[in-house]
């Protein structure tokens, strides 16, 4: 199959690449300077701890070197992106009154229908600004925060200012210098003690221009014996152009708390998707990341935990998925702080079409952490000859009386398997959805019914891409 | 001969084959009717695995020369599943692992596959009556294909597949490697039911004679460096064992 060819069949495959025509209350002008990240925090409003955290990453991120490792980050050019758009002047609290364009963008990606079947709350992001939100009455009755991380910051000035940038510092690297410079938009997320969400708080990040550059930000502090499952999605346009998204996540979770973080990452092939995440847990407290990459360009993104304090537990199941032209390069951390710490990594990609995928993993355990326990599997499913996948796990383990496992298998098993089902009979096509997804069940499992269903159409609308 | 290629079930004519540019089969003959069973015995290397692949369609696998005819029609240029459609079957010697793919699911997708339709509390009663028969404990139908299955289950999982399937010609590549006595008879009647149920022509690809006297063969054919060395009846099996290839050679 042609190189156009497959671009046109992932194009038709990818249902979200439409475009609306802008509106916008404030669009900065492309590139970025000391100056933009004024505006920035000049239109916003902060207060001045917050403009300084904001010059002085900009510092950083001037000075930190482009990562040399992972993908090929040397075609983004920082000059062509616009750094700031907002499209409309404050959040909704009824998608009607929305400008039409914006409505129909969230109807047809099908946020307010999941809303009213089985969400708690929904936050919209558009572009640079939160312009959509909605939390359940019986949870803000009991003190749960869901807001935008810009109104966070207004209304909890003390508590953003306690956590901001604590787990994830602006130096940590280049990416996250960048977030914490021109971050906007995100969410801010407080769950009070013993407080248990039992339905999920989603939020859906859009970019709709060319050359964006959607840099939100979330903060999540689960306090002690809480609940909370925070899931995000994400799409845009496919533009010949390059548009670059940088996240930075930021999870406290405090003794015996328990958040779970699901991630259906959608974007358009011609998206940058450089994004830090990390989690700091406390005593018996349990941080899940569910990570599925099935759009952009490149993905860097490695979800982390750090096991802070006794019988903390971390997971995270890594999904990648790679057709042509993109590269998944994603995996997880677990770092092991204190003793009786338990982690998991468990990560599967699938690479067809000429895609790529790595998985890059740290499992670190610091000296004394005694009787800390970890496993590590990841493997990886190859469609065909022109596709890759390799795999980086880096090991620390600076105690000895701990408990490891590791599990790699980088397997061309794809072909063999292929041709088995297609020797029963089973057409091509059908053989390799029928591999593809059985690849993932384990993982799929594991999920809410409503999102392993969207997983499920995302893979399969992935696999009729790849048909030629 | 040209006339009476299309009474055969299985003619292979001249057959050369290479798999990464390397010559395997140098000019392959065999025609195999319905019902009959055709041992295919030989050193190892000489070509045996490799026939089986190439009658199957495996991508890696390349004939150069010759012709594959099933029932008149010229199979080479068909994809895998196409030739299953016509009624080829193999049961692999090393059968792959399908995780989250349930045996359940997979017959039931190949079953519909191979035949256009399928009644499903129907087919439900006959792959559990059938599992039942291979000595299969009934949770194997829900499992993943395959994983985490001994050797032994494996093979019986195969013949699960070929007797669903009941396919026009069987080849069988090495079905009895690995089998214990007990296994080899519980295989060795599922493909005798086989026999007398759908009458399929056997292609009986092994190394070991013990196999001939469960599955009787017809006819035995020697492979050695790519061609049909010689050939006979099922005393020419007896003959083999107490001699060895050593003589075929030459």
């Amino acid at each position: 199959m042609s190189k156009n060819k497959d671009l046109e069949n992932l194009k038709s495959s990818y249902k979200l690449g439409f475009s609306v025509p802008e509106d916008y209350v404030f669009k900065s002008r492309k590139g970025l300077n000391q100056k933009v990240v004024e505006e920035i925090s000049y239109i916003k409003n902060e207060p001045t701890w917050m403009r300084n955290f904001r010059l002085k990453s900009y510092q950083t991120f001037l000075k930190r070197q482009l990562p040399g490792w992972g993908g090929n980050l040397s075609e983004i050019d920082f000059g062509d992106i616009y750094y700031y758009l907002k499209p409309v002047e404050k959040e909704s609290r009824n998608w009607e009154d929305l400008p039409p364009g914006i409505r129909e963008t969230y109807d047809r990606i099908g946020v307010p229908e999941a809303e009213k079947k089985y969400l708690a709350g929904v936050k919209g992001q558009y572009e640079s600004e939160v312009i959509y939100g909605s939390l359940m009455k019986s949870l803000s009755d009991k003190g749960v925060v869901f807001l935008g991380m810009d109104e966070g910051l207004k209304k909890y000035p003390d508590l953003v200012k306690e956590y901001f940038g604590t787990v994830v510092p602006p130096a940590d690297n280049k990416f996250s210098a960048l977030n914490s410079s021109v971050w906007s938009g995100g969410s801010f997320i407080y769950v009070p003690k013993g407080v248990k969400i039992n339905l999920p708080l989603q939020a859906y990040f859009r970019i709709n221009a060319a050359n964006m550059g959607q840099f939100e930000r979330t903060l999540i502090i689960a306090d002690e014996d809480s609940f909370v499952h925070y899931v995000e999605g994400c799409s845009a346009p496919t533009y010949s152009t390059d548009s670059l998204h940088s996240a930075v996540v930021e999870i406290i979770v405090k003794r015996g708390a328990r958040v779970r973080y699901t991630t259906i990452q959608n974007w358009s092939t011609n998206v940058y998707n450089l994004v830090t995440k990390r989690a700091k847990v406390a005593g018996d407290g349990v941080m899940e990341w569910v990570d599925f990459n099935g759009g952009s360009k490149l993905t860097m993104k490695y979800p982390s935990v750090y096991l802070m304090e006794p019988g903390a537990h971390g997971e995270i199941l890594s999904l990648a998925f790679a057709g042509s032209g993109q590269h998944q390069d994603a995996g997880g951390k677990a770092v092991h702080v204190s003793p009786n710490t338990t982690s998991q990594i468990i990560s599967k990609s699938v690479s067809l079409n000429g895609g790529r995928t790595s998985y890059r993993g740290l499992l670190q355990i610091l000296p004394g952490a005694k009787g800390s326990r970890s496993k590590v599997v990841c493997d990886a499913l190859i469609l065909d000859s022109r596709s890759r996948s390799d795999t980086y796990p880096t090991m620390k383990i600076e105690e000895s009386d701990v408990s490891v496992e590791h599990e790699a298998t980088v397997s061309k098993v794809g072909e063999e398997q292929l041709f088995y089902l297609e020797s029963r009979g089973i057409p091509e096509a059908r053989a390799e959805s029928l591999i593809v997804s059985g690849f993932v069940e384990p993982i799929v499992k594991q999920l809410p019914l409503e999102y392993a269903v969207e997983l499920n159409r995302l893979i399969e609308l992935q696999m009729e891409g790849s048909v030629g | 001969m040209e006339s009476s290629t299309s009474q055969k079930l299985l003619v292979i004519q001249g057959l050369r084959a290479e798999v990464a540019g390397k010559e395997i089969l140098k000019g392959v003959n065999l025609t195999i009717n319905p019902g009959e069973v055709h041992a295919l015995m030989g050193p190892n290397g000489s070509g045996k695995s490799t026939l089986s692949n190439v009658l199957s369609g495996h991508p890696r696998y390349r004939a150069t020369k010759g012709r594959v005819v099933l029932q008149g029609r010229d199979i080479l240029k068909l994809s895998p599943d196409e030739r299953a459609k016509l009624g080829v079957f193999t049961a692999f010697q090393y059968p792959v692992e399908v995780t989250g793919v349930s045996l359940f699911n997979f017959l039931k997708t190949a079953y519909g596959s191979v035949k256009g339709k399928i009644d499903y509390s129907q087919f439900g009663k006959m792959v559990k009556s059938e599992a039942e028969k291979l000595r299969m404990s009934p949770n194997f139908l829900s499992r993943y294909l395959n994983e985490g299955f001994s050797g032994g289950e494996k093979k019986k999982a195969e013949i699960l597949q070929m007797i669903v399937l009941s396919p026009k010609l069987v080849i069988m590549d090495e079905t009895d490697s690995g089998l214990d006595i007990d296994a080899l008879r519980v295989v060795s009647d599922g493909v005798n039911r086989a026999r007398k149920s759908f009458n399929p022509g056997i292609l009986l690809i092994t190394h070991y004679f013990r196999i001939l006297k469960y599955i009787r063969p017809d006819f035995v054919h020697v492979l050695i460096d790519g061609k049909i060395a010689t050939e006979g009846g099922p005393q020419l099996a007896n003959k083999l064992e107490e001699s060895g290839y050593g003589w075929v050679r030459g």
